[in-house]
C-alpha cells in the first residue's frame, strides 16, 4: 500500500458518496423525460436530502436501539461496498479485503438489518415490507452470486480487482456464459434496488410496496440516511456491472494518466446505465408480489445457465 | 506449553474425563439444588477450559495410552491426534459456555431431578470426550453408546410429559439403528482378523466393494447420529423436548462426533477414497440443507426451528466432507484441504453459534415460560442484554461477515469455485449447480434467523403477560457471552484458526493450506493465492464500525440532533394492535407458498357460511410418510401376526420350548 494508492481510495470513498443521489437524480429525471413529464431536475435527491436533514426525527414510542442505529449501520455497509468496486482505478488498497462473495455478504447484512428496523416497531407494513423485502432478496443474493462466480470462473479469481484486470484486458470475445450473467444481474439489480417491476420506488400503495414499507417509520435524518443508502446501493450495482460487463477504460495500476479519461468514461457508462434503467422501467409495469419469486427465479436460472455454460463451452479442458 | 511440566495433553484430557465423572457422583451426593448449580457447573467449565487448552496444546502431536480398563485381554486403547485433538478442541471450547449458562439455568431445579441432570449431563461430556479419544472399535462403541444413552436420559428430563417421552424414545431408536450400522462398519473393517483396534484396520487392505460396503453403513450409521437425510426425524423431535442447555450441547457439539466418525473412517481408517462417494455425500449433503432451511422457514416453535436449522449446518458440513472426498479422489490435494478445512470450520462455528442461540431460547424460555413463537414479540425492549447477545449469534447463523457463519461458507465456496478441471466430466457439470444449492440454502438461511430474531424480539408484544418479564440471569449472560466471544473471534481472526487446522489437513488430506495462508499478514485471509481470493474479516469490521460512526459523528455535528417520541405512523393508520403484525406462521407464508410441493401442508380454509370461521395450515415432513410410516406398518404387522402365538396357556408355552430345544439340538448336531 503506498500513498497515492490510499488518497486514490480516499478520493473514491468521497466520489461515490457525493455522486450516488445525481445517479439516482439522472435516472428519475430520465424516467420522467420518457413519460412525457418535466421531471424535478437531477439535483432533486440532493434536495430532498438536505430538507430531510434540518427535520426534526420523530421515533416511535416503542423504537428501540436497533432501529435507530440501523441507518447508520446501512449506510456504512453501502458506502463500503461502492467504495470498494474498481471503477476508476485497479489500485484500490482496501479492495483485497473484500472479494466478490463478502460483497454479497454486505449486502446481504444490510438487507438483514434493515429487515429487523422494519420489524421493530411492529406495524402491519412494517413486518410486511421485511417479509417481502427477505423473499426477494433469498432469491435475488443466489443470483446475484451465481453472476459473480461465472466472472470469476473465467478469471480465476474472486477478486474484484482481478476480475476485472482479466475481463479488461481481454480483447472483445463475447461470452456466451457472460450474455446470460448479465441479464440476469439486470434482473437482480432491479428487484435489489426497487425498481419497476419488481417494485416502486415512488409508490405508497400499501398493498404494493416492499422497500418503502420498511423505512416507513423513519423520518428526518434517519429517512436521509436510508435514502442516502438506498442511491449508493443503486450506484454500486451500477458500478459491479461496469465492473463486470463494460470493465474497458480503467485505469491500470500506476497509469495515473489514465485518471481523467477513466473518469470521464465512468461518468458516461453511468448516465448510459441509469438512462437504460430508465428504459426498462417506463416500459413495463409493476407485478404482483408473486409474481415476483417468478421473476428473481428466472434471474437465478438464467445465472445458474451462465455459469453451466462457462463450465461447458469455454472452461479450458 | 504443557511438556514443560512433563504432563502429556493426553494425561490432562483424561484428567478431565475422571474429573467431569467425579463431579456428576458428587451432584447425586450435594443435597441442595442451588450448591449443584453454583459449584458443581462452573467446575466442569474449568474442566472444560483445561481440555480445550490441552486440546490446542496436542494438535500438532500424536500420543497413544493403553487403559487396562474393560474386559480381560481386551484394554481400551486410547490415542490423541490432530483430528482427535481439533474434535476434543470443539467439545471443550464450546462446553465452557454451555456449563456457565447451565450454572445459572439449573439453579431453581428440584433436587431430586438436579441430581441424576448433573450426573447425565458430565457423563455426556466425559464420553463425548472418550468418543474422540477412542482408538478401538471397542471402546468407540462403549463410549458411542454412553453418549447416545446419557443423552437420550438429558432429553427425557421432562418425562412426566408424553410427547416428551416419546421424542426420546425416537431419538434412542434412530439412535440404535445407526450404532448398529457403525458396528456393522467396524466388522467389516476388521476384515477378518478379529482385531478391532483401530491400527489394524488402518493396515488391513479391503477391496474395492468392501471399501464401499463400509463407507456406506459409516455414512448411515453417522448420519442417524448428525441428522442426515432422512433419518433426520428425531431432531425436530429432541430438541425442543430437552432443555436448552442440553440442546445446546446435543446440536452444537453431539451431532460433530458424527461427522469426526465419517472423517475418521474415509480418510484414516481406509486407506482410499472413491470420487463416487463424494458425489453421493454431497447429493446427501445438499439435499439435507436445502431441506433442513427451508422446513425451518416454516417453524413455529423457536427450539424445532434451530434444531431444522442444524439439520441445515450439518448438511453444510457433509457437502464439504465430499468435495474432499471427490478433490482427493482426483489428486488436488490442494483443494481438498480448502473443502476440509471449509467443513471443520464450519463444523467449530456451527458448535458456537448454534450453541448460543439454544441457550438464549432457554434464557426466554425461563423468562416466559412458552416455545411458540406465536406468543412473543418485543422482547428486547424487556431483554435487552440478551438480544443484544441473541442478534450475535442471529447474524453469524444467517452466514454474514464479518462473524464467523460467513468464514466457513466463504471457504467452502472458493472450493466449487476452484474446482473447474476435475478429470470426471459430468463431476464438472455438476458442480456449478450444487453450488447454486449452496448459495441457495445460505440466503435462505438469513430468512429464517430474520424470523427467528424478529418475531421473538422485535415488535409488539402479541401476549400481554410478556410486560412483566425479566432480562437472563447474571450466569446465563456469562455463559452465553463465552459463545459471543468465540462466534466474533472465530469470525474476525480466520487466518489463526486456520493455521491451527492446518494440523488435521495435513494429516487426513496431506496438504495444508498455511503456506499461502500465513503469506500475506494475518490480516487477510488467502487459502490460495492472494490474487484468486481474499478476506479481510478485521478490515471489514473496522471500516463499516468506523464509517458508521464517522457518519454519526457528522450527522451530529452538521445537522443537529434534535429528537422526540411519537405514535408510530403505520400510513396513517389509528388502530394499531398487535394482531396486526406479521405472525410467525404469516412470515413462513411464502416459503410455503414456493415450496409446497416439496412438504405436506393440510389446510382448513374457512367457507363463507361459517358461524366462527377458522383457518389451519400445517405442514409436514413428507419423508416421514416415504421412510417411516412404511417400517412403522411393517413392524406392527409382524407383532399382530406374532401376536398369534400367545394365548396365556402354560402347556402351549412349554410346547414352544420343547420345539425350540428340539430345532437347537437339530442345528447342533
Amino acid at each position: 500500500m503506498n500513498y497515492p494508492s490510499l488518497m486514490l481510495q480516499l478520493a473514491q470513498n468521497a466520489l461515490v458518496l457525493l455522486i450516488a443521489p445525481l445517479l439516482l437524480g439522472w435516472t428519475n429525471q430520465c424516467r420522467a423525460w420518457m413519460q412525457n413529464r418535466t421531471g424535478a431536475g437531477v439535483m432533486q435527491p440532493y434536495r430532498n436530502l438536505v430538507k430531510l436533514f434540518h427535520k426534526d426525527a420523530v421515533l416511535a414510542h416503542n423504537a428501540s436501539a436497533l432501529f435507530r442505529y440501523t441507518p447508520y449501520i446501512l449506510l456504512a455497509c453501502m458506502w463500503l461496498a461502492a467504495a470498494l468496486v474498481p471503477v476508476l482505478a485497479t489500485d484500490l488498497p482496501l479492495s483485497p479485503a473484500v472479494d466478490v462473495i463478502a460483497l454479497a455478504g454486505i449486502f446481504a447484512l444490510a438487507r438483514v438489518f434493515i429487515s429487523l428496523a422494519a420489524m421493530d416497531i411492529g406495524t402491519a407494513f412494517g413486518t410486511l415490507g421485511a417479509r417481502r423485502e427477505m423473499l426477494v432478496g433469498f432469491l435475488a443474493e443466489p443470483a446475484l452470486l451465481m453472476v459473480l462466480f461465472t466472472a470469476s470462473t473465467i478469471s480465476g479469481s474472486t477478486s474484484l480487482i482481478t476480475i476485472v484486470e482479466t475481463l479488461a484486458h481481454k480483447s472483445f470475445v463475447l461470452y456466451p456464459s457472460m450474455v446470460f450473467a448479465a441479464v440476469a444481474f439486470v434482473m437482480v439489480m432491479l428487484a435489489e434496488n426497487a425498481r419497476i417491476p419488481v417494485d416502486n420506488p415512488s409508490t405508497h400503495l400499501e398493498l404494493t410496496m416492499i422497500h418503502e414499507a420498511m423505512i416507513l417509520e423513519y423520518s428526518a435524518r434517519h429517512l436521509a440516511l436510508v435514502e442516502w443508502a438506498s442511491a449508493l446501493k443503486l450506484l454500486a450495482y451500477s458500478t459491479i456491472g461496469i465492473a463486470l460487463f463494460v470493465p474497458w477504460g480503467i485505469a491500470e495500476v500506476g497509469n495515473w494518466g489514465a485518471l481523467p479519461l477513466a473518469v470521464a468514461l465512468l461518468f458516461l457508462k453511468l448516465a448510459l446505465g441509469g438512462a437504460g434503467l430508465a428504459f426498462i422501467e417506463a416500459l413495463s409495469a409493476k407485478m404482483r408480489i408473486f409474481r415476483v419469486p417468478e421473476f428473481m427465479g428466472t434471474a437465478f436460472l438464467l445465472a445458474v445457465l451462465g455459469l453451466l455454460t462457462h463450465f461447458l463451452l469455454e472452461a479450458p479442458a | 506449553m504443557f511438556a514443560s511440566f512433563g504432563v502429556l495433553p493426553m494425561d490432562v484430557i483424561l484428567g478431565v474425563v475422571v474429573f467431569w465423572l467425579v463431579l456428576g457422583m458428587a451432584g447425586l451426593v450435594l443435597q441442595n439444588s442451588r450448591l449443584i448449580a453454583r459449584i458443581i457447573f462452573p467446575l466442569g467449565a474449568l474442566g472444560s477450559l483445561a481440555l480445550a487448552g490441552a486440546a490446542l496444546a496436542g494438535l500438532d502431536e500424536t500420543s497413544t495410552a493403553i487403559l487396562p480398563l474393560g474386559l480381560p485381554d481386551l484394554p481400551f486403547h486410547l490415542r490423541m491426534d490432530a483430528l482427535s485433538a481439533f474434535f476434543l478442541l470443539l467439545l471443550g471450547s464450546a462446553s465452557i459456555g454451555i456449563s456457565v449458562f447451565s450454572a445459572g439455568y439449573f439453579r431453581d431445579m428440584p433436587k431430586a431431578s438436579l441430581g441424576p441432570l448433573c450426573l447425565e449431563y458430565h457423563l455426556f461430556l466425559a464420553s463425548m470426550a472418550l468418543v474422540f479419544l477412542a482408538d478401538d472399535a471397542y471402546l468407540f462403541m462403549v463410549a458411542w453408546e454412553s453418549m447416545a444413552l446419557s443423552s437420550y436420559f438429558l432429553v427425557t428430563t421432562d418425562h412426566d410429559q408424553p410427547e416428551v417421552r416419546r421424542a426420546g424414545f425416537l431419538y434412542l431408536l434412530i439412535a440404535h439403528v445407526g450404532a448398529i450400522s457403525i458396528l456393522m462398519c467396524f466388522g467389516v473393517m476388521q476384515g477378518g482378523h478379529g482385531d478391532y483396534t483401530f491400527g489394524a484396520m488402518r493396515h488391513a487392505h479391503l477391496t474395492t466393494s468392501w471399501a464401499s460396503a463400509v463407507f456406506f453403513l459409516a455414512l448411515f450409521g453417522f448420519g442417524a447420529k448428525a441428522g442426515i437425510l432422512p433419518l433426520h426425524a428425531w431432531l425436530p423431535e429432541a430438541h425442543p423436548a430437552a432443555p436448552s442447555p442440553v440442546s445446546a450441547m446435543m446440536s452444537g457439539i453431539m451431532l460433530k462426533t458424527a461427522i469426526y466418525g465419517i472423517l475418521r473412517i474415509t480418510f484414516d481408517l481406509l486407506g482410499m477414497q472413491l470420487w463416487w462417494w463424494g458425489v453421493a455425500a454431497l447429493a446427501l449433503g445438499l439435499l439435507t440443507a436445502l431441506f433442513g432451511v427451508i422446513f425451518a422457514a416454516v417453524q413455529v416453535d423457536m427450539k424445532r426451528l434451530l434444531a431444522y436449522s442444524s439439520i441445515e449446518n450439518i448438511g453444510f458440513i457433509l457437502t464439504g466432507v465430499g468435495l474432499t472426498i471427490i478433490f482427493h479422489d482426483s489428486h488436488k490435494d490442494a483443494l481438498a484441504a480448502l473443502a476440509l478445512t471449509a467443513s471443520l470450520y464450519h463444523a467449530l462455528n456451527h458448535a458456537f453459534m448454534k450453541g448460543l442461540l439454544f441457550l438464549g431460547t432457554g434464557s426466554i424460555l425461563h423468562a416466559t415460560g412458552e416455545r411458540h413463537l406465536g406468543k412473543f414479540g418485543g422482547l428486547i425492549r424487556q431483554m435487552p442484554k440478551l438480544a443484544l447477545l441473541m442478534l450475535v449469534g442471529a447474524l453469524a447463523l444467517a452466514g454474514l461477515p464479518p462473524l464467523n457463519g460467513f468464514v466457513s461458507e466463504w471457504l467452502l465456496l472458493q472450493a466449487f469455485l476452484l474446482s473447474p478441471g476435475l478429470p470426471q466430466p459430468y463431476i464438472n457439470m455438476l458442480v456449478p449447480i450444487a453450488a447454486a444449492a449452496l448459495v441457495l440454502a445460505a440466503a435462505l438461511a438469513g430468512y429464517v434467523m430474520v424470523k427467528f430474531y424478529g418475531v421473538i424480539f422485535l415488535g409488539q408484544p402479541r401476549d400481554s403477560s410478556l410486560a412483566k418479564v425479566h432480562d437472563a440471569g447474571l450466569w446465563e449472560r456469562a455463559g452465553m457471552l463465552c459463545m459471543v466471544i468465540g462466534c466474533i473471534a472465530l469470525g474476525v481472526f480466520p487466518t489463526f484458526v486456520i493455521l491451527h487446522l492446518d494440523h488435521v489437513t495435513e494429516m487426513l488430506v496431506h496438504h495444508s493450506l498455511s503456506v499461502s495462508a500465513a503469506k500475506t499478514g494475518w490480516l487477510l485471509l488467502t487459502p490460495i493465492q492472494a490474487e484468486r481470493a481474499s478476506y479481510g474479516p478485521l478490515v471489514l469490521l473496522l471500516i463499516i464500525a468506523g464509517g458508521g460512526l464517522l457518519i454519526a459523528l457528522a450527522v451530529k455535528k452538521l445537522v443537529h440532533g434534535r429528537l422526540r417520541r411519537g405514535p408510530a405512523w403505520d400510513c396513517g393508520f389509528p388502530a394499531q394492535t398487535a394482531r396486526m403484525q406479521d405472525t410467525a406462521e404469516g412470515f413462513g407464508q411464502p416459503i410455503r407458498q414456493i415450496f409446497e410441493w416439496y412438504m405436506g401442508v393440510v389446510r382448513q380454509v374457512p367457507t363463507p357460511f361459517d358461524k366462527h370461521p377458522h383457518f389451519h395450515s400445517e405442514t409436514h415432513d413428507l419423508l416421514w410418510n416415504i421412510f417411516y410410516a412404511p417400517v412403522k406398518r411393517l413392524n406392527d404387522a409382524i407383532g399382530k401376526q406374532l401376536g398369534k402365538l400367545q394365548h396365556g396357556r402354560i402347556h402351549i408355552y412349554l410346547l414352544y420350548s420343547f420345539l425350540t430345544l428340539l430345532a437347537l439340538l437339530a442345528f447342533v448336531r
